[in-house]
């Protein structure tokens, strides 16, 4: 794989603010790189510091090899695409998406210009809503209208800064599948950034898991999930969150709670560590120290349990086969294969 | 026994607009009912109504067996919580907390009381001595709720109280609703549009659209048989699948496709729904597809189809992923099989 993007040591404070700690990233040519935390975590300042909205305190942005960290974002051609649609309510369709292609210094033909116009309509299948005007389209629409306006253009490379969170999640649910086949039909690399676990998972080529203005895992949705470094990435993934147990060493087994055993230790680990197990890796039968329901949730495809069990409070996903009632007593069973271990004062 | 009735309600705004259609509902003491739509459906007017926020055109409501329709929102022993925060900005935490017993005045040891249970319940000891504006979104949402539960109201009226925070914090929150709830007991009508959220807390799932009741049920039996095709796509993430095909000599036909009746539906034009984790990558061909998308859920895969019967969508494990442009061979979950009449959408 080609490196199309690469950020080097980038930090910017805002005053007393660290916003970003020193950010060392690479986006392949053919990627869609998801850059998944919560608010506040600098995900909005190193899209702006990428797009050259923001210049960087220290370290450097290099595309395709050229040092372009004091660079305006013009001379950088990247196209945005905002959580705020920002289209002109009073234009057409078909004028806010013309827009970026009559900026000066494009001299486009009028053909060249309808033609591309169309060919991201139809991509998008909004081409029937070209002539109307663009402020009575529900907010699915407008975010359609908003991404077509951004390709275009057919820049090097696309940002997202959340475009799909201000729209209902059934649509959510939909339009992300859309963005991510579109990116892949364009082959056009794209940093995607959000607070959705779901959308992280589902559209990710790779995920860049940020907080507190540093980077702490970068890896495909499976490893990031399957094999997070810290309690704190396992907890940006999956729902309901991972279960994080305080578990011990005694003659060779990992013990949780009063004595309930595990699994065997592996040697080299300190006596006392921390065990992540997701909610579908703890199965409801075969367990030898019971726990009591607290409360059954009904997703659909499946049950999430509420237990409490080991003087803590667990969940664990349940198939459909058996019914569950809160205050039953059951047997979970953890899948050691499938936990993880950390030190405990580790992050 | 019916602790809060609805009974042919409607709501006209002044534009004509017929927002709320003339619905019925009831709710037993101590449920959790959730109103789910999407937006425009009428269901935050509903709420409006019952809190005597919005007037009310046609209809009548009651709790316990009294009318409140006419009451003013004060006269109602309503708890609320909002979207949007809504604290007293001046007020440190535990005064906003304190704030709604001060003004019905219970005694200094009895609001002590209280307000250090509700504190201890939601775990914002540490919270106490700040103001509002020094906390974060999930936290002011935290004190906004207790600020609710520090009364026992008759009703509490949630309309979306999670809808701005991050998703890690709004299942957190969630669970918090869900267990103090079970624990007071008090009814509660919640107001949402995200499908998930609502099957998660509702004791009862009650789906509008278009200003009326499509569905009322346990999420389980809204999920498992959804009254019409609305219900049947807006229930779910992804929603149910369907292919239009023909009932006759007790097999759905469609193209290809032919699968035996799980149960007996009338002969004509029929709409099949399946489940995505009903359709399988496993056992007898029934139908080929080619990949168009396959996302990786962490706990499941949701395989995007291009199939002779138009897109699919299957859920399967989260081992194996399928490449974009390969060609599977699908097999369906006939007992799970539903129908529905395409002329008027309803299940058969």
């Amino acid at each position: 794989m080609e490196t199309f993007l690469h950020l080097r040591d980038i930090a910017k404070s805002f005053g007393p603010i660290e916003a970003l700690r020193g950010i060392d990233l690479d986006l392949e040519r053919d990627e869609l790189l998801v850059v998944l935390g919560p608010t506040g975590a600098g995900k909005t300042t190193l899209l702006r510091i990428i797009a050259g909205l923001e210049e960087p305190d220290r370290g450097s942005v290099e595309m395709e090899g050229v040092d372009v960290t004091s660079r305006s974002p013009a001379d950088r051609d990247v196209a945005f695409v905002f959580q705020n649609f920002s289209l002109y309510p009073d234009w057409t369709v078909r004028r806010n998406m013309e827009f970026p292609l009559r900026a000066p210094g494009r001299d486009l033909e009028e053909r060249e210009i309808d033609e591309r116009v169309e060919w991201a309509a139809s991509l998008l299948r909004i081409e029937a809503l070209l002539d109307r005007p663009s402020a009575n389209l529900s907010g699915g629409e407008m975010q359609r209208v908003a991404i077509g306006r951004a390709i275009v253009r057919r820049p090097r490379f696309f940002l997202m800064d959340e475009p799909l969170t201000n729209l209902d999640a059934k649509l959510r649910e939909s339009l992300r599948v859309e963005l991510a086949v579109l990116r892949r039909e364009l082959g056009i690399p794209l940093i995607y950034v959000t607070h959705d676990q779901a959308e992280a998972l589902s559209m990710g080529d790779r995920i860049a898991v940020l907080s507190e203005g540093r980077i702490l895992q970068i890896g495909s949705p499976e490893e990031v999930y399957r094999k997070p470094v810290s309690p704190v990435v396992a907890r940006q993934l999956g729902q309901p969150s991972i279960n994080l147990l305080e578990v011990k060493n005694v003659d060779g087994r990992w013990v949780v709670g009063d004595g309930i055993e595990l699994m065997a230790t592996e040697p080299g680990f300190p006596g006392e560590m921390l065990l992540g197990v997701r909610p579908e890796d703890i199965s409801s039968e075969g367990g030898s120290e019971p726990g009591k329901i607290r409360v059954v949730e009904d997703t659909g495809p499946n049950w999430i349990l509420l237990v409490d069990w080991a003087g803590s409070e667990i969940h664990l996903a349940a198939g459909k086969e058996r019914n569950y009632s809160p205050g039953d007593e059951i047997f979970p069973q953890i899948d050691p294969e499938r936990a993880v271990l950390w030190e405990r004062d580790g992050n | 026994m019916s602790f809060l009735a609805l009974e042919r309600l409607r709501k006209v705004y002044a534009d004509g607009t017929e927002a709320v259609k003339g619905i019925d509902l009831t709710c037993g003491a101590g449920e959790f009912v959730v109103l789910l739509g999407p937006s425009g459906c009428g269901k935050t007017t509903t709420l409006r109504m019952i809190a005597g926020l919005e007037e009310v055109t046609g209809g009548v409501i009651s709790v316990a067996g009294e009318e409140i329709t006419g009451l003013p929102p004060g006269a109602r022993d309503i708890g609320f919580v909002f979207q949007f925060y809504a604290l007293y900005p001046h007020m440190k935490v535990r005064e906003n907390i304190a704030f709604p017993l001060e003004t019905i005045g219970v005694s200094k040891g009895e609001l002590k009381r209280r307000v250090d249970d509700v504190v201890t319940r939601l775990g914002l000891g540490a919270l106490s001595g700040f103001y509002p504006q020094q906390l974060s979104g999930g936290d002011q949402q935290r004190v906004a709720l207790a600020r609710a539960m520090i009364r026992r109201p008759q009703l509490y009226l949630m309309d979306e109280p999670l809808g701005t925070l991050d998703a890690d914090l709004r299942l957190e929150m969630r669970e918090l609703i869900r267990t103090q709830q079970l624990e007071t007991g008090v009814t509660t009508i919640y107001v949402t549009h995200d499908q998930e959220e609502a099957m998660s807390l509702a004791d009862r799932v009650v789906v509008m659209e278009g200003g009326e009741i499509r569905q009322n049920g346990p999420a389980g039996e809204v999920y498992d048989w959804p009254a019409d095709l609305f219900v049947a796509h807006f229930i779910g993430s992804p929603g149910m699948n369907f292919v239009e095909g023909e009932v006759a000599d007790g097999c759905f036909r469609a193209g290809e496709l032919e699968l035996t009746l799980p149960y007996p539906v009338r002969p004509g034009e029929t709409t099949l729904g399946v489940r995505p984790e009903f359709v399988h990558a496993a056992g007898e061909r029934v139908l080929g597809g080619e990949v168009v998308m396959d996302e990786y859920m962490g706990s499941c895969r949701i395989v995007h189809l291009e199939t002779a019967c138009g897109r699919l969508v299957m859920r399967g494990g989260a081992e194996g992923a399928l490449a974009a442009g390969g060609r599977i061979e699908l097999n369906f979950d006939l007992k799970h099989l539903r129908f529905f009449d395409p002329q008027t959408g309803k299940g058969l």
